[in-house]
């Protein structure tokens, strides 16, 4: 039972660094930032809790259990968070190759809100130093 | 405590227009599962579910709310165990499928993946739910959020491995199969019923088909 055990521990513990090392190759060859952050926030969530099962078998207590569930339900509470920090921030620059993108529904979205009037206080045209030279004999008289 | 009545549409828009700076305040009734969810963070860290620890822990619970006070978390009111159950085991054989095909485009597709930004619009009126929706269909096939629409509750995602416009909306129908199970999970009595009836006629055209 015991030599079962120790196997199965290891072939899980294998099988969730396998996956790790997926999503460093994801890195590698992938694109652009975007399609990184699959990479980057798939093949982990599952690698972990494969990991977090070996661990659990291995260290044959059920009091560390719960302590690894926790540790999981925080990695899938934040991993989607940065994906979604990154990737927002990412397709506002540079770094997403727009190219590669078969389709775009939210480039018209922003180009229609960068283009309506914003809310909120809207600042005042301040003449330029040049115009406030000639206005100002003007405002005298 | 927000004093006014608004439904979850307008609740969104007022706090959109609240200049004010001043924050709800979530009351004691409203953050339970909060402070459970503390209690057993605390006892798990400490490996420990001991009367005295959890009692502890609830103490240091409370005055960690009542230090950093967040905003309430507006909960339906409904919870149904069984879909619970099932979305979870759906969900672990998405994390499955998600991983292995994420894995397969890394090491066969690479630098040729094409993908898409897509629109979806949610039906849902509860910032639970579009919460909820996004941080599932980020872990599972295809796809992350990139944008949020708040006040119509549609995400913009990036979805992977997108190269038809079948595809597209074959991806669309999925994020709301999501939202779907999710209602069913957790969504209000009002939104479960719609979900309900909506659900009715589609199975009706699948058997026609």
């Amino acid at each position: 039972m015991d030599m079962f055990l120790d196997i199965l521990v290891a072939v899980l513990l294998v099988l969730g660094c396998l996956m790790s090392l997926i999503a460093g190759i994801g890195l590698l060859t992938f694109p652009d930032l975007l399609t990184r952050m699959h990479a980057a926030t798939k093949p982990q969530v599952l690698g972990f809790l494969l990991i977090f099962a070996g661990l659990a078998i291995h260290l044959r207590s059920w009091l560390i259990v719960p302590a690894l569930i926790v540790a999981w339900a925080m990695q899938l509470l934040t991993a989607p968070v940065s994906a979604h920090m990154i990737g927002r921030s990412g397709y506002r620059t540079k770094h997403a190759k727009k190219e590669t993108l078969f389709s775009d529904e939210l480039h018209q979205v922003l180009d229609e809100v960068s283009a309506a009037p914003a809310t909120g206080p809207i600042p005042v045209a301040k003449p330029s130093r040049a115009e406030r030279r000639q206005g100002a004999p003007g405002e005298a008289d | 405590m927000p004093t006014k009545d608004l439904s979850p549409r307008d609740q969104r828009i007022d706090d959109a227009l609240d200049t004010s700076g001043v924050r709800h305040r979530a009351t004691l009734k409203q953050e339970w599962p909060l402070l459970l969810l503390l209690v057993f963070v605390w006892a798990a860290m400490w490996q420990d579910f001991s009367a005295g620890n959890l009692l502890f822990g609830a103490i240091i619970a409370l005055f960690v709310v009542t230090l950093f006070p967040l905003p309430p978390v507006v909960l339906s009111g409904r919870i149904n165990i069984w879909y619970c159950i099932k979305l979870f085991i759906w969900f672990l054989g998405q994390v499955i499928a998600a991983s292995v095909h994420v894995a397969w485009l890394a090491i066969a597709r690479g630098k040729n993946t094409h993908s898409a930004v897509i629109a979806v619009p949610l039906r849902t009126n509860s910032d639970l739910i579009v919460m909820t929706v996004g941080h599932v269909l980020t872990l599972i096939p295809g796809s992350f959020v990139l944008d949020v629409d708040r006040s119509s509750s549609t995400l913009y995602l990036h979805y992977i491995d997108i190269e038809n416009v079948q595809q597209m909306e074959k991806a669309r129908e999925g994020i709301r199969q999501i939202e779907r199970r999710l209602i069913m999970a957790i969504g209000s009595h009002d939104e479960y019923e719609a979900i309900k009836s909506e659900c009715l006629p589609l199975k009706g055209k699948k058997a026609v088909k």
